[in-house]
């Protein structure tokens, strides 16, 4: 009889987790040190060490991930590190960096330590979900980072919409857990074993077992909520606008990459044999037909909400549940190239959102809240209204912007997965929502760029840092957009 | 060294954007513009028919094959020639913009440079990056510089100007988007190792697959070349837009439409274009259904012009009329229609140029009023004659007389008209006619119109000299073409018959 448990080796598990544990301790000792040293100190100072600090153990853990030797692992596919996840983990590294970054000059709270560390533990959480193939894992890790995020949410503490956005987060974060544990334990129970090749190679079969199924619906309501698609979207308009600006960017970029990530990962290879077929005229059970009415319902509710909207925030989350129908086509292909399209676009996604909130959050001084307080930004910072533009533009899909070749690679991805061109009709659905996206975007650009503002009114001034920030962005969002092999050649495409 | 003409466009905007003083915006704009001009003129002068230039041909994203492929045969030259002469003439007639001038002409130029990489793409990928690039700076134009007919005023103004530049956008994009969609499944359909025209076009695609494709990349290029029933968005965006981009929409943005017509969807869908082997109400083909689509907009383009009184809209209701001759003529599939269409192509961006010039910069921006009505009072014929004389000569090569560029295009498409669909001819025929009532009745009402009684007569500031010379540089272009059309023939015909209308060729060609 094998043991319950395997034998794992401490010195493999140190060696593995290390970049984790860079993270981690950097987290610990700026909550020490702003506890301890600096808590008299002025704020500035308090979050000019933290960001200091966080960035040191970001850039640390980078630079141990370029030196992993992957493929590496622990049993039971509790660790199971990959080019690909090695790619994912530097990306959200990145992304907690430039967040750390924008932070610093948002006067939100005065508990520093608290911020900064949460941002950190957040993304030790996510880099773990990439890692792993283990049900158990996977599940501490997202639970994890939603109670991080639902804090970051909440950390406004002056503000009753913050205070708001984050009881709604996590009332329906939690119930998202119940319903993706209940549907882990089917598939437990289905199959026997937490490990997600295992499990497929245990559910093998054309007929699909009713247990299965309800396992599969479950787990996709589960991830659906984490990964706000339509009709498990709800909480995201209220939280994007309730929560801190910084919060509210950092949700709608890193953790939409880790939770896309690992989304792909328990469908495509823990049920890799219960695929099912969602093309025209080839309808068979599975996981994919489900996702593709979710993925059908999130461009249409998405993108059609998003036009009504009058907050900028609110129009983001909605665009955000359109983007995320877009993003399970690269799920509902599931191919090798379709990863990859997946990763790219998460990852260009992620940074043009960033972006948008870092600018959204550079304004907060002026209160910025409706589309219209955005008139005439573009004469009192044409910069913020230029990097504004490249980012919304990047959403729409415009080229030459990163946002219009991932696009592009996932529609070719998804048109490619099926033989007669089965997956078309969804393609063509995608396609004609994102015609529709252009006009809210365009709604916000009109007010940046045509309408007068305020007669009086006089330039925008911003710090230097969040400006380099959001500069550095705007740059990374036009380069992947020009040169996207130089990504596609990291993410193994 | 063609390259260069997308590159310093490009720079050019950067340049004027950053320029410290408006005068400098200008210049920079304009010596960019000539520049654009002068490569293509250099090179104009080094071809030899049949001659097919490689510009530049690297790798860009292997993974998909796709390639930064740069090249130009006839016909691209000659439309890179018509947006060098469009693009200098707006520059000269916007010389009056003094709201947010820098960037004004940054958007302008960026424009500019979108659509000659448009002319310039070998490549399927690269031609729709520049194709979407051309659309966002559209809508700023309109949006923020459009001008409105006299009456609105403050946020009715504003609210206009939104709406006409909105629509535009919105119709490109939906445009776009179908082309999106046809180039993926064309993508995947061959293979997915190239986007290359040659590697596309040498491509076997399924008669299925080419039947599919065909009318949805086709339509999604015509709603830009101003198709009837998707041309609605063209009179109104060009006549809110401000004159230096309804020169350049109406004589550049709907021949990229045209231009993705032929070079996408019939040179790499060619059996689209076969009979279906049923008819459904009379209709037997694509051929026949876009034919048609296109006489009823020459028809109904030039109606509307006629019963309108916004002079800015009789030229845009024109601009459809005319666009349907190019349509029309690669519907005839036949060599001189062919020819005849790329023909029109160059003829209507010079012509209708010159017209949005006179309308919008000599008149408007004198008189402020588009209004016909409003106009024959002010004797322009009297108060400045130079707008008259150029509108005349205008008008003149707008209704066809021999002499002029327009003859040549217009009775070349005629003739193939006459080859494919005989009867169509007679339709086009009363096009023209209505064509000529509504250039006369607007020339008149405008410009020799009775004075009223005792009505004191308004000194109009005289024609300014970039005026004269944008005036100039386009009638000459409209002479010199109409009076030796080899200069471009000699392009186009060889380019028609290189390897890569093979397909066509083998096809319907007759």
């Amino acid at each position: 009889m094998s043991p319950i448990l395997p034998l794992v080796s401490y010195a493999d598990l140190l060696r593995l987790t290390l970049p984790e544990i860079a993270v981690a301790v950097a987290g610990l000792v700026l909550l020490a040190l702003d506890l301890t040293v600096l808590r008299q100190a002025a704020l500035k100072l308090r979050f000019g060490v933290g960001a200091l600090i966080a960035c040191a153990g970001c850039l640390l853990s980078i630079g141990l991930l370029t030196h992993t030797a992957a493929p590496a692992g622990l049993p039971d596919g509790m660790l199971v590190i990959t080019p690909v996840t090695v790619v994912v983990q530097i990306a959200l590294l990145g992304l907690a960096v430039l967040t750390v970054l924008l932070s610093t000059s948002v006067e939100i709270t005065r508990n520093v330590g608290e911020y900064l560390a949460l941002i950190l533990f957040a993304t030790v959480a996510m880099m773990f979900l990439v890692a792993t193939q283990n049900l158990l894992l996977i599940f501490v890790a997202l639970e994890f980072l939603s109670l991080s995020l639902y804090v970051l949410t909440g950390f406004d503490k002056h503000s009753r919409q913050s205070a708001e956005a984050a009881l709604k987060y996590f009332l329906f974060g939690g119930m998202s857990a119940g319903f993706l544990l209940f549907g882990m334990s089917l598939l437990y129970g289905v199959s026997g074993s937490i490990e997600l090749p295992k499990i497929a190679a245990a559910v093998n079969g054309p007929a699909l077992d009713p247990l299965l199924l309800v396992a599969i619906v479950m787990v996709a309501i589960g991830f659906g909520f984490k990964v706000a698609a339509a009709p498990f979207h709800l909480w995201a308009p209220d939280a994007y606008q309730g929560a801190p600006t910084v919060s509210a960017g950092f949700i709608a970029s890193s953790s939409k990459v880790a939770s896309f990530f690992i989304f792909a990962q328990v469908v495509t290879v823990g049920l890799a044999t219960a695929a099912g077929n969602g093309a025209y005229r080839a309808y068979s059970p599975g996981w994919v037909p489900a996702l593709c009415v979710i993925a059908a319902l999130s461009m249409v509710v998405g993108n059609l909400a998003a036009i009504a909207q009058t907050s900028v925030r609110r129009l983001l989350a909605y665009s955000a549940i359109g983007h995320a129908g877009y993003m399970l086509l690269g799920l509902i292909a599931h191919s090798p190239r379709s990863q990859s399209a997946l990763i790219y676009y998460v990852i260009t996604y992620a940074l043009a959102s960033l972006g948008a909130f870092g600018v959204l959050g550079a304004l907060e001084a002026e209160g910025v809240d409706k589309i219209t307080d955005l008139a005439g930004l573009s004469r009192r910072a044409p910069g913020l209204s230029l990097c504004m533009l490249v980012f919304l533009l990047s959403l729409a899909g415009i080229p030459p912007l990163a946002g219009f070749f991932a696009k592009f690679y996932i529609f070719v991805a998804a048109v490619e997965a099926e033989p007669h061109l089965g997956l078309l009709w969804l393609v063509l659905l995608a396609v004609a929502m994102s015609a529709v996206s252009l006009y809210y975007y365009l709604r916000v650009l009109k007010q940046v760029y045509v309408a007068e503002g305020a007669p009086h009114a006089g330039a925008i001034r911003t710090p230097l840092v969040t400006r380099v920030t959001i500069w550095v962005l705007a740059a990374l969002v036009v380069l992947l957009g020009c040169d996207p092999g130089w990504l596609l050649r990291w993410i193994g495409a | 060294m063609l390259a260069w003409t997308i590159y310093v466009s490009f720079i050019g905007a950067l340049a004027a954007r950053l320029s410290p003083t408006k005068g400098l915006a200008r210049v920079v704009a304009l010596l960019t513009a000539v520049v654009g001009l002068g490569i293509g003129l250099v090179t104009l002068n080094h071809w030899q028919p049949g001659d097919f230039l490689t510009v530049a041909q690297v790798p860009w994203i292997p993974q998909l094959g796709i390639e930064y492929h740069l090249a130009a045969d006839g016909i691209s030259l000659t439309l890179v020639l018509l947006t060098g002469i469009a693009a200098t003439a707006g520059i000269l007639f916007s010389w009056n913009i003094e709201k947010r001038t820098q960037e004004f002409f940054a958007f302008y130029l960026v424009l500019i440079g979108g659509v000659y990489g448009v002319f310039l793409s070998f490549d399927l990928f690269l031609l729709f990056m520049f194709y979407e690039i051309a659309i966002i700076p559209k809508y700023f134009l309109i949006a923020i510089w459009g001008s409105v007919p006299r009456g609105a005023s403050g946020d009715a103004a504003g609210s206009q100007r939104e709406y006409a530049a909105m629509k535009l956008a919105l119709y490109s994009f939906a445009g776009s988007a179908l082309v999106l969609a046809g180039m993926v499944a064309a993508w995947v359909a061959s293979g997915g190792h190239s986007m290359s025209f040659d590697a596309l076009a040498a491509f076997p695609f399924s008669a299925h697959v080419q039947m599919g494709l065909f009318p949805l990349v086709f339509v999604g290029f015509a709603v830009l070349a101003g198709m009837w029933p998707f041309h609605t968005w063209a009179p109104t965006g060009h006549a809110a837009a401000p004159t230096a981009a309804s020169m350049l929409l109406a004589g550049v943005v709907l021949k990229l439409g045209a231009y993705g017509c032929l070079r996408v969807a019939m040179m790499l869908f060619p059996a689209g274009l076969d009979p279906w082997g049923f008819h459904l109400l009379g209709f037997g083909s694509w051929r026949d259904v876009f034919a048609v689509l296109a006489l009823i907009g020459i028809v109904y383009g030039a109606s509307v012009a006629l019963v309108q009184r916004d002079f800015k809209f009789v030229i845009g209701y024109s601009s459809v009329s005319h666009m349907g001759f190019v349509l029309l003529g690669l519907m005839t599939l036949t060599q001189i229609g062919l020819d005849g269409a790329v023909l029109q192509m160059f003829s209507h961006g010079v012509i209708a140029g010159l017209l949005f010039a006179v309308v919008g910069r000599m008149v408007y921006d004198r008189t402020y009023t588009r209004d016909l009505n409003e106009l024959g009072p002010m004797r322009l014929a009297h108060a400045i004659p130079f707008a008259a004389v150029t509108f005349t000569l205008a008008a003149m090569a707008s209704i066809g007389l021999p002499g002029f560029s327009g003859f040549i295009a217009e009775f070349q498409v005629l003739l193939g008209t006459w080859r494919a669909f005989a009867w169509m001819i007679v339709v086009a025929g009363i096009g023209i006619l209505i064509g000529i009532a509504f250039t006369w009745r607007a020339l008149t009402k405008a410009f020799f119109g009775e004075p009223t009684p005792g009505a004191v007569e308004h000194a109009l500031p005289p024609i300014t000299f970039p005026e004269k010379l944008g005036a100039l540089l386009l009638l000459a272009s409209t002479l010199v073409v109409g009076l030796y059309p080899r200069i471009l023939t000699d392009l186009i015909l060889p380019s028609l018959n290189s390897q890569l209308f093979e397909g066509l060729r083998r096809g319907a060609w007759r």
